[in-house]
């Protein structure tokens, strides 16, 4: 396992599906705001997809669930449904390692 | 869709219904599933679940609603590919905007749940799907897939409950398929939200056999056939047989058709068999059952009349050959597609599935006769009951539409009961014998029934000859019955013993005249006899008169000379 000495990624490129101002969409978004604070402070884009506005769009990363949080880059792609409410599974799903830190 | 529609109709009025375009189920539920309304669709993997959806998809397309096709499992292009054998115009149905395909992927490796969530994206995506064909059709297979993407079950069953309102408040025909549970109809309990119209396809394998059947396991709202029925997913997607709607009210013409032989069309009352009745041809193995058969083919194809011919113990090839050794020709009328032949062996498949194919043949080619043979061969596929009931469905539908059945059976040696017992559904039964005696074996026919004919109860010889069959009286007489060359030496025996009456009373009456001769030749004799002896007495009496005469006058010189008194 060569994980460690993997260099950590520059940017972390990520999106988060909603549908509408919805309670749990808020929540996850503050949420999120709040662990990418935390962890990749100034390496990270948030990308908010309202998906009643852009119904289209739940197709392309097979979104069924709402709210997903995508994690297109670094690759691979992943993805976290809920509020991210529990930050360390977030940290495990999006592969946030303490060395990223 | 034209038998069994009045069976079942006659509530549309208050459901409105969605024809599927599936052969044969919506003349089962009265006019498909009902319209605006999820429909679940459930069975065991390789049930035919997918092509059923698949179907009520394009079939829509083609009546002018389009339709969504949501896959849960396989790709919009693995589908694609999988159809486009059935419908080769799916890819412009698609392009035209009528059915669109979405693949729907969900694997449980690549998410992570934390927090609350709801399935609000797979209604977003689901109805802009829907808005954007306007579709009027949707599909979902199999739902039952989001189970095992999340693990929050309760979410997921109160998210299911939401989608199924959901669709019906958006007005589109559904249709959810749903793998079989141990104890559920489904895997997941589907069945508990959809609760209008809940169809069940399963394939059970009897004796190594397999027999797709459908079930309508309820249908809210609406009357429907309760049987399982069989259906067969050929090149044409799936077709459902309700041949068991089939009733007892087909009419009986009093037309008749040619047997194809003279003498069996005297023994019938003259004019052959019924248009529409059915015939059953038994007899031991050798007896000429076929050659019946192929005989009435022939004369059928001769009036330019079609033939269906299905063989389930000879191919086709065979048979013309073999029907050409006694100068049967069949090979023109397939040539000419008066004749179809369709061999299969029995065994093949089900007894169900072969009902199907069979009706759909018969709706295919629309023959004026029908002929199985042997319909006994059958039995290899099911039991007894099974047959029967079977055929009796088979006879049905023959009768509703006008098509003369001939079937040949065949029955043990001497025991003219027929392997299956379907005697009784026979309108005539003509059986055929061998008769063995003095070494050699001939073949006997006779009519055992002919309902409503007053047909022949004589038994007569039956030869197969080059230039067909040929049907001769058989020797009845004081020496009992007698065939072939038995019957043969019989009438030669009697023609001598004939003669030989007739010389001798010929002798008899040359007698005769002998003797009236003999007796005419006597009396000429014995005539000329007296002719001589009474010629001789009269000379004697003249010479005796002569006498006296001469000694009177001699007395007379005597007196006088002696001078005499004058005597007078």
């Amino acid at each position: 396992m060569n994980l460690d000495k993997e260099e950590c990624p520059e940017f972390w490129e990520l999106r988060l599906y909603v549908a509408g101002q919805t309670p749990k969409s808020i929540e996850a978004f503050s949420n999120l705001k709040k662990i990418c604070e935390t962890h990749l402070e100034g390496k990270y884009r948030i990308e908010v997809i309202d998906l009643m506005e852009n119904p289209e769009l739940a197709k392309g990363d097979q979104i069924l669930a709402i709210p997903t949080l995508v994690r297109k880059l670094p690759e691979p792609v992943k993805k976290i449904i809920g509020t991210l409410a529990n930050e360390e599974k977030v940290l495990v799903g999006l592969d946030i390692r303490p060395a990223c830190e | 869709m034209s038998n069994g529609k009045n069976l079942l109709s006659g509530d549309e009025s208050v459901l409105e219904k969605t024809i599927t375009g599936i052969e044969g189920l919506d003349e089962i539920t009265g006019g498909g599933l009902p319209r605006g309304r999820p429909s679940l669709i459930c069975g065991a993997a390789g049930c035919g679940k997918t092509i059923f959806a698949m179907e009520f998809i394009v079939h829509g397309a083609e009546m002018g609603e389009p339709g969504v096709f949501v896959s849960f499992e396989e790709t919009a292009e693995d589908i694609k590919k999988n159809f486009i054998s059935m419908n080769p115009n799916l890819n412009d149905l698609i392009d035209q905007n009528k059915i669109s395909m979405d693949y729907i992927r969900i694997e449980r490796s690549e998410i992570e749940e934390t927090g609350e969530y709801d399935l609000e994206g797979l209604f977003i995506r689901l109805g802009y799907a829907i808005d954007s064909i306007g579709a009027k059709r949707v599909v979902l297979d199999t739902v039952e897939a989001l189970f095992s993407g999340f693990s929050a079950e309760a979410l997921l069953r109160a998210e299911l409950r939401r989608l199924f309102h959901w669709l019906k408040s958006k007005g589109v025909t559904a249709v959810i398929t749903g793998e079989s549970g141990e104890k559920t109809l489904t895997r997941y309990g589907l069945e508990e939200y959809v609760a209008d119209c809940v169809i069940l396809l399963n394939n059970p394998v009897v004796n190594k056999i397999t027999t797709r059947n459908l079930r309508i396991v309820k249908y809210r709202g609406s009357s429907h056939g309760t049987n399982e029925y069989p259906f067969l997913i050929g090149e044409n997607g799936i077709t459902l047989l309700p041949i068991t709607s089939v009733g007892l009210n087909h009419s009986a013409p009093d037309i008749h058709v040619s047997t194809g032989i003279e003498r069996l069309d005297t023994m019938l009352n003259g004019n052959g068999y019924y248009v529409g009745s059915s015939i059953l041809v038994t007899g031991s193995a050798g007896t000429g059952k076929s050659s019946i058969a192929a005989q009435f083919a022939n004369s059928t194809c001769k009036k330019g009349c079609k033939c269906l011919y299905l063989a389930f113990e000879e191919s086709p090839k065979q048979i013309i050959r073999n029907m050409n050794s006694i100068g049967i020709d069949l090979r023109h009328w397939v040539d000419k597609g008066l004749l179809k032949f369709h061999a299969t062996r029995p065994t093949l498949y089900g007894l169900e599935i072969h009902l199907v194919t069979i009706y759909k043949l018969i709706n295919e080619l629309n023959p004026d006769i029908v002929i199985f043979d042997p319909i006994s061969n059958l039995i290899s596929v099911g039991s007894p009951d099974e047959v029967k009931s079977m055929l009796t469905r088979l006879i049905d539908f023959l009768k509703s539409k006008q098509i003369t059945a001939l079937s040949t059976s065949l029955s043990a040696m001497g025991n003219i009961e027929t392997s299956v017992g379907i005697s009784s559904l026979m309108d005539t039964w003509i059986n055929l014998e061998a008769v063995e005696t003095n070494g050699e074996r001939n073949r006997t026919i006779d009519i055992i029934k002919a309902r409503g004919m007053s047909h022949s109860n004589q038994l007569r010889e039956f030869q197969l000859t080059d230039n067909g069959i040929k049907i001769v009286d058989i020797y009845l007489g004081s020496e009992g019955m007698l065939t072939g060359s038995a019957r043969v030496s019989q009438i030669a025996l009697e023609k001598a013993q004939k003669l030989e009456r007739e010389h001798e009373i010929e002798r008899k009456q040359r007698e005769i005249e002998h003797k009236r001769e003999l007796m005419d030749a006597q009396i000429a004799e014995i005539k000329s006899k007296f002719e001589t002896e009474e010629k001789e007495l009269e000379r004697i009496i003249k010479q005796e008169k002569l006498k006296e005469k001469i000694l009177k006058k001699d007395r007379i010189e005597m007196a006088q000379m002696r001078t005499a008194d004058k005597e007078d």
